[in-house]
């Protein structure tokens, strides 16, 4: 933000940017979703100070449900560093004035985009998952009103037919990320793009999952102890995706791996796309093959960069 | 060996935004723009950018620009944003268009109208000559004043027209007119009325509405348009308090406003008569406003008993897609990591890619022997 606006607007936002009637707006909305788990509560979402596309259903989830006592962890494609989950982190430190961590255990709202962590979710903790699509049909179905209508009849043969497609073509049900699933044996959802390697977390999981669309204007849960299944064929069940390499830091053969270019001649590495989970191993003990490889470039003490702006 | 970083640091991110605000000031041995040059000099970008930033405040807007370094959509973004944490304090009363005090009104459908033909400040008939003067600066120009002023009412072409019934009659409002629907607290909704459609074409991207309104123009949706009126100025804004129970003005501002009309050649239901799009901007903005009330009449299809066949008559289609922050977000969303998804694609991409050499190599294909399979396939 421009120093002039700074200036101007210092103190002019609400603790955690959005105004009370908003915030209340947006918890009748989660509560209806948490009464009608996987189904898309219409809400009106506002326009955010990050981009469409970047987090706007996520961060307004979380700005509604984040009190002074939250203890936030904001991840995207499994890590605490990427760039984005770094600027929305810091937006939280700065308009909620919020604890952050990077620990799984400790938090009790996980804002995340693409993943779940390999840790097991307990009890009072709450997923916020940042969805672009919230609709599992609309690459089938481009219109709202039709869409609306399959999931009020439970009218869901059009997404069996597109998986019976994709193994007649493939030998096999493809899709990586944001495979579609069943909540509650009642509504198709959509588990946000997170690699199908995450969607058994979802089942009877301990945790409250809430899914914000800010641009599609949508929000929908999974509450804990809920049913999810992900769709499949008794002929063709649902598997997850495996690695055959382990983590080169922490030597995890269990995780979701990220695949890293280590230069322009093929060579590559594979370690946890879950950096918490990863850090936590190795300071269990546990090593990989490549152990002490230092990923990316350091980053500063954080109170460093508060100076500098 | 080469190293490739993956992961970004808070370091990164704050050293990109001082460079953003260095290549924004660009070389200091220029002065600096101020924010008033901007308003003042700049104004049809400020006029668009209140307009789909659905803000009107020519200083914000300026700022907007400026900061957004003249991106139009960026500073249009900026605007939303701030705009959105605003409180409301109530809805104003209806503009009286027939009150505004008119600096240009032009009809293509009439040689004289009640009121004159007022070209204004127009681009229409200079010709597109670079003027190497404007490299200077200069003596400030001045118009020469029109000797009658223009009459304080000026009718609509509407009206002009209502006396033969030749026009269609503007549909009543909705029963709930008093609280109009507003896309900005709440999600779109189809059907859509009159007043979620104006409010999206008005706040939808001037070039994505100019496109579409000239593709129905060149037959995709034809809508035979023809401009009734274009009219430009400013106009009160009234309010009613609770607490007073009669309006007071609490401002002026400069809108255009433009009727299209169609011809329409009647149907079982409705005789043959004129149809209308209507189309209204803040400040002057003719594009804009002219394009909104074609696509406007192509949505309106339904009522007037036309079958839809192209993508401006779709109103999915349509006011879903028009919006340029929402646009240019998720479209440029894409810039963000995907590596987890990416990943999963190509495990599946390599695994697949692995079967077809084995098939074309042992001539054996584990997915398609079985003739079912391969018959489902094809």
């Amino acid at each position: 933000m421009n120093a002039v606006t700074n200036r101007k607007l210092n103190g002019a936002y609400n603790h955690a940017y959005l105004d009370e009637q908003t915030k209340r707006m947006i918890r009748r909305a989660i509560l209806k979703a948490v009464a009608i788990p996987g189904y898309q509560v219409p809400f009106g979402s506002r326009e955010m100070p990050v981009p469409y596309g970047w987090g706007t259903g996520g961060i307004q989830i979380t700005a509604s449900i984040i009190g002074q006592d939250d203890v936030y962890k904001c991840i995207d494609q499994g890590a605490d560093d990427t760039t984005n989950a770094v600027s929305i982190r810091r937006f939280f430190a700065k308009v909620a004035d919020v604890a952050t961590t990077e620990t799984t255990e400790k938090a009790t709202i996980i804002q995340t985009r693409h993943r779940v962590p390999e840790a097991p979710l307990k009890e009072g903790q709450i997923m916020v998952y940042q969805v672009p699509q919230p609709e599992p049909l609309r690459g089938l179905e481009p219109r709202e009103t039709e869409t609306r209508a399959m999931h009020a009849y439970e009218e869901y043969g059009l997404q069996y037919l597109s998986l019976y497609e994709s193994v007649s073509a493939f030998g096999r049900i493809a899709g990586g990320a944001g495979y579609p699933v069943l909540v509650d044996e009642r509504y198709l959802m959509s588990p946000s793009p997170i690699p199908k390697f995450d969607n058994p977390k979802l089942h009877q999981s301990e945790a409250l999952h809430l899914f914000g669309a800010g641009r599609e204007k949508r929000i929908y849960a999974v509450p804990p102890h809920t049913d999810v299944r992900s769709l499949d064929f008794e002929d063709y069940p649902f598997e997850v995706q495996h690695f055959d390499e382990v983590c080169a830091l922490c030597g995890c053969s269990e995780s979701y791996k990220d695949e890293v270019i280590l230069d322009d001649e093929g060579n590559r590495m594979f370690v946890c796309s879950d950096s918490s989970y990863c850090t936590d191993r190795r300071n269990a003990g546990h090593a990989g093959p490549l152990a002490g490889h230092v990923l990316g470039q350091d980053d500063p003490d954080p109170a460093s960069l508060e100076d500098a702006q | 060996m080469a190293y490739v970083s993956v992961k970004g640091g808070e370091r990164a991110i704050s050293n990109a935004h001082q460079w953003l605000d260095e290549m924004r000031r660009g070389d200091t041995s220029v002065p600096e723009l101020e924010v008033e040059q901007i308003r003042e000099q700049l104004s049809l970008a400020v006029d668009r950018v209140m307009m789909e930033g659905s803000c009107y405040d020519p200083d914000l807007a300026a700022l907007a620009i400026k900061q957004a370094r003249g991106d139009v959509t960026e500073a249009i973004f900026l605007v939303r944003a701030y705009r959105t944490t605003l409180q409301r304090f109530g809805v104003t009363e209806p503009l009286e268009t027939s009150r505004m005090a008119v600096q240009r009104r032009v009809s293509a459908a009439f040689k004289d109208i009640p009121g004159g033909q007022i070209l204004g400040p127009t681009f229409d008939y200079t010709h597109r000559l670079l003027n190497f003067d404007l490299y200077d600066t200069g003596p400030a120009a001045m118009a020469p004043k029109a000797v009658d002023p223009v009459a304080e009412t000026v009718p609509t072409i509407a009206s002009v027209l209502a006396h033969e019934s030749l026009l269609e009659e503007p549909p009543a409002d909705a029963p709930d007119a008093d609280a109009p629907y507003d896309l900005t607290r709440q999600p779109m909704a189809f059907p859509a009325g009159r007043d979620q459609r104006l409010q999206a074409l008005a706040r939808g991207d001037e070039g994505f509405l100019l496109s579409l309104a000239y593709a129905s123009q060149r037959g995709w949706g034809n809508t035979h348009p023809l401009c009734g009126e274009i009219r430009m100025g400013a106009i009160a804004v009234e309010f009613t308090p609770e607490e007073l129970g009669f309006p007071i003005e609490i401002g002026e501002i400069v809108v255009t406003e433009c009727q299209m009309i169609s011809n329409f050649e009647g149907s079982a239901d409705r005789p043959p008569q004129f149809t209308f799009g209507y189309g209204l901007t803040f400040g002057h903005n003719e594009r804009k406003t002219m394009s909104m009330a074609i696509v406007d009449r192509a949505l309106r299809h339904k009522e007037i008993g036309e079958t839809p066949a192209h993508a401006v008559q779709d109103e999915e289609f349509v006011l879903y897609h028009s919006d340029n922050v929402e646009a240019s977000g998720f479209v440029q969303h894409l810039k963000l990591p995907h590596y987890v998804d990416f990943q999963a694609e190509l495990q599946f991409v390599r695994r697949l890619c692995k079967e077809w050499h084995e098939a074309r190599e042992g001539g054996e294909d584990s997915t398609t022997n079985d003739p079912l399979i391969a018959e489902a396939a094809e």
